[in-house]
């Protein structure tokens, strides 16, 4: 017990921190005026029910047999929750080089605030939506909740792992940057925002499915409507993947935290 | 106690490694109060990072047994969007006190009015000095870092930081670190001349300001 007393001293050091953090980060992206952080959640909502209405209207209810509605929400929502985590990522350290300053304040706390912050709004904006849908009858409630939530975990742990890696190179190299860019879109192309991995051609889903955040959305839509397709994921592939990743990002993490100075 | 322990410290730069500070050791013992001279560039402000654990040595080791408060700099290091009490709120959150406690302390020492609960980046440099002096004395510490701060603030402003400071605080410690040598022997009854990467010791002022003038004239 003698051991556990220090870790669980530093453990309620960082979770005041990140608390801290994560309210600085509300007031100083919402600010406090208008509908403040609501913006948290209503900003993510706002593209998704734009392009499930789209959606909705141009093609009819139901492509080969998939409710278009939860295909939409289910596609935006995962690629919002996973993107934006990476997209906070950036950055996440030299516009807060001022907290730096106090010495139980380390940057991986500044990832772990933007990066929960970020899950927040991108998972309520997807419940609330989904609320809204189920109750005017455009989708169905979700077959199975369990896979929902493992979906959404897997997804923003993906996410998270991401943040951590493009976060960390992008405050070294200004050209990752650059390159996050056009790489984010072409994996917004291939995502399976506007398909599910069975209408492809056996070769193509071969190579889709090496895709980490396929396989969390397939999984996603499972739990959503999985009895009017087959899904394809696998949990291990997923899982690995995102350590991989994890242990990459905290790696790269450490490397910057010795390199930053604090203003 | 802080020892301070044969510690190293470089930067990378276009044109090769520059070494900042070169085997520096010294100590400070609860209570004491110490001054470091330097001109600009000579290092003092690692040696304040180094000291406050936001950076941390090529080599050699920093020991304390007491607890060091984070750079005070009259620059402040604030987050322009948000205002002066959100600045408090988020800093005593981080340390796990009572904000309740400290308002009005803030409020009095800072002087700030009804600018405490505007954003920060509407502030003058003297505002956001006092600002950042209040801040740092709303948490208890047994040692002090700063960081050239109190230039910024007028005759008036000073003498409220040295009663806060050396009459409030006397059993604290204080590592200040400045280019200027009246403000230091006020404070401080340790001094050191940083120059180029080494410290030397000097028990007093006088000799520690000949010491540094004959620097300035090379």
């Amino acid at each position: 017990m003698k051991n556990i007393e220090p870790l669980r001293h530093s453990f309620a050091v960082q979770r005041r921190v990140v608390g801290s953090l994560l309210m600085r980060e509300i007031l100083t992206r919402y600010g406090r005026y208008n509908i403040g952080f609501l913006w948290l959640f209503a900003e993510p909502a706002m593209f998704t029910l734009i392009i499930t209405l789209i959606w909705h209207y141009t093609r009819a209810g139901r492509i080969s047999g998939i409710p278009i509605t939860a295909l939409a929400i289910t596609g935006y929502s995962s690629l919002l929750l996973w993107r934006n985590i990476v997209n906070r990522g950036k950055h996440a350290v030299s516009s807060n080089n001022a907290v730096l300053y106090h010495r139980n304040i380390k940057i991986l706390d500044v990832f772990l605030s933007r990066i929960l912050l970020e899950i927040a709004g991108a998972v309520t904006s997807f419940f609330v939506l989904s609320i809204l849908f189920i109750y005017i009858g455009w989708m169905n409630p979700p077959e199975n909740m369990l896979k929902v939530i493992s979906g959404l975990f897997l997804l923003a742990w993906f996410g998270a792992s991401l943040s951590l890696i493009i976060g960390s190179l992008s405050e070294r190299f200004e050209f990752v940057d650059r390159l996050w860019r056009p790489i984010s879109y072409i994996l917004f192309l291939f995502s399976g925002v506007a398909y599910i991995v069975e209408w492809l051609p056996l070769d193509s889903q071969k190579i889709i499915l090496l895709l980490p955040m396929i396989h969390g959305l397939e999984l996603l839509r499972d739990g959503y409507f999985g009895s009017c397709f087959t899904a394809h994921y696998d949990l291990f592939y997923i899982s690995m993947c995102n350590l991989c990743l994890t242990l990459l990002g905290l790696l790269l993490v450490k490397v910057a935290g010795r390199r930053i100075e604090a203003e | 106690m802080i020892v301070v322990d044969n510690i190293v410290k470089s930067y990378r730069t276009g044109s090769g490694k520059n070494i900042v500070l070169d085997r520096i050791s010294f100590r400070i013992t609860k209570g004491e109060k110490i001054g470091i001279l330097g001109r600009n560039g000579a290092g003092k402000s690692t040696l304040i990072r180094l000291l406050g654990g936001i950076e941390r040595p090529d080599s050699g080791r920093i020991e304390q047994t007491m607890s060091v408060s984070w750079p005070l700099a009259s620059t402040g290091g604030f987050q322009g969007s948000l205002t002066g009490m959100d600045n408090l709120r988020f800093i005593c959150r981080v340390y796990g006190v009572s904000i309740k406690d400290k308002v009005p302390f803030v409020e009095e020492f800072s002087e700030l009015g009804r600018y405490l609960n505007e954003p920060v980046k509407t502030y003058s440099s003297g505002m956001k000095g006092r600002l950042a002096f209040a801040l740092s004395m709303a948490i208890e510490f047994d040692c002090y870092l700063i960081d050239e701060a109190m230039s910024a603030g007028d005759a008036r402003f000073r003498d409220k930081c040295r009663y806060e400071l050396l009459v409030k605080r006397n059993d604290r410690s204080i590592i200040l670190v400045s280019h200027d040598p009246k403000q230091m022997r006020s404070f401080c009854d340790t001094f050191y001349v940083l120059l180029q990467g080494h410290l030397t010791r000097f028990d007093d002022a006088e000799a520690a300001y000949v010491f540094y003038q004959a620097s300035l004239q090379n």
